[in-house]
């Protein structure tokens, strides 16, 4: 599958994309959240750093919101990495998330994992499985990751194969549990070391989330009777409807019934808990946003400081967070962050 | 095109309150407390509540709760199997009747 940007797609434009959200007769997000006192969106206090080393991956998932794959040649170079592990060095910022795209795709991947280990930040990969398999020089990565005491967040939309190659790809099941076996057979996901593994689910459709408890206890169930594997926990994650997944959404006709459902859950604890509070987003380019959708969206930081070359944690903790309707798809029911529920 | 039945129409199954609100507000009350985790949990509830509406053939219902067992964390195969069971009972309830034909039949013939 091409990504939207090599199909020269309207969508692959973030302006069009917001066109689209802005067109409907939804409430408006922030009317939602002046009426619980929320608005303007402010920070609570920045925890985590959030770095987008690229868009290119090695799978092209329909519901990807980076429309990242293997034709995006979208990459963070060295001395943009070198100016975030200075940041991390000098600010209190306890953790690192790094995300894609395929993260380790990046040539200076490992460079920049060591650096964030030796600084003693908690470090996030958000690691597609397959990866791992893909290519002969990544197949020692669960061993890496477990030397730098790295947590792995993988994506894997249901424990059925047919539903995780719906949405990710023929074969994609598959590889992603030999990839699950090679992680636990480092510690990972075990009881008794702290190599930690979470999972995430998304729904394959135009529909949300189940609770987290219950698919998370279905999930341990089923991936450990049939293929003996172990993994910490499940996060949930709301679709958002930008980029791969609004061009589903319309195509399907499913546009209107699916944000009509984003704003009818609309729940006031979600949104005081949304990620955006506490994290920061970094482009491949180095640009800051409030979050990995924002950044999506071409949404930059309401900051005097828009660049990491020009970083400014007080101006960047006072900041108003921008927002927009894709925001509904952080706030409706249980809440989603990248880490699961937040109500 | 006019049809008795339209989709739009569930989403406005709460006006029925309009013509009779005190009505209204009891049953959905009810059909809130009758949905809650209990001794069956909401996915049991809801695949009872998938099975029943092909049974009854309710279009809103069949909508409905192919939605929400979904988002319960059902899989396909388990939305299947509730439309069998389904379609078990109400075959069941057909052949049963066969034994008062046959009764019947036993009592008016030689």
């Amino acid at each position: 599958m091409k990504s939207l940007k090599a199909q020269a797609h309207h969508l692959s434009n973030s302006a069009a994309q917001l066109k689209v959200l802005n067109e409907g007769s939804f409430e408006q997000f922030s009317q939602k959240l002046k009426a619980i006192n929320l608005f303007p969106l402010k920070p609570t206090r920045i925890q985590t750093f959030q770095v987008n080393l690229g868009k290119m991956c090695n799978q092209a998932c329909k519901h990807c919101h980076v429309d990242a794959g293997p034709d995006r040649k979208e990459i963070m170079t060295k001395e943009t990495m070198q100016q975030c592990i200075d940041i991390l060095a000098h600010y209190d910022i306890g953790t690192i998330d790094m995300t894609g795209g395929a993260p380790e795709m990046n040539p200076n991947f490992r460079w920049f994992v060591e650096e964030a280990s030796e600084l003693g930040k908690h470090i996030i990969d958000r690691c597609n499985l397959t990866i791992i398999l893909a290519n002969k020089k990544y197949h020692d990565l669960p061993e890496f990751f477990a030397k730098h005491k790295v947590e792995v967040v993988s994506s894997l939309p249901h424990y059925t194969s047919t539903r995780t190659d719906r949405q990710r790809g023929s074969g994609v099941f598959d590889r992603s549990i030999k990839a699950l076996q090679m992680l636990n057979s480092v510690g990972y996901g075990k009881e008794g070391t702290d190599l930690q593994l979470n999972l995430v689910y998304n729904p394959t459709g135009a529909i949300l989330p189940s609770s987290q408890k219950t698919l998370e206890s279905d999930y341990k169930k089923e991936l450990k009777n049939r293929f003996g594997i172990e993994f910490n926990s499940l996060f949930t994650i709301t679709n958002m409807p930008i980029s791969r997944f609004l061009d589903y959404l319309l195509v399907s006709d499913n546009y209107d019934e699916y944000m009509q459902k984003l704003v009818d859950a609309f729940n006031p604890s979600a949104a005081e808990g949304v990620m955006c509070r506490n994290t920061l987003s970094i482009g491949w380019d180095g640009t800051i946003y409030d979050c990995d959708f924002n950044q999506m969206l071409d949404m930059k930081v309401n900051s005097t400081s828009t660049h990491i070359s020009e970083f400014n944690l007080e101006s960047l903790e006072n900041r108003n967070i921008a927002v927009d309707q894709h925001c509904y798809g952080c706030t409706a029911g249980l809440g989603s962050s990248c880490g699961g529920q937040t109500a | 095109m006019k049809t008795y039945y339209n989709s739009e129409d569930l989403k406005k199954f709460g006006n029925i309150g309009e013509f009779s609100k005190e009505l209204a507000d009891k049953f959905f009350d009810y059909y809130g407390s009758v949905f809650k985790e209990g001794a069956l949990t909401a996915r049991e509830k809801a695949l009872v509540a998938l099975g029943v509406a092909h049974a009854i053939q309710c279009p809103y219902c069949i909508d409905a709760y192919t939605k929400d067992t979904l988002e319960k964390g059902c899989t396909e195969e388990q939305l299947m199997e509730a439309v069998h069971v389904s379609g078990a009972i109400r075959g069941g309830a057909s052949l049963v009747h066969g034994v008062q034909m046959m009764n019947h039949t036993k009592k008016i013939m030689m």
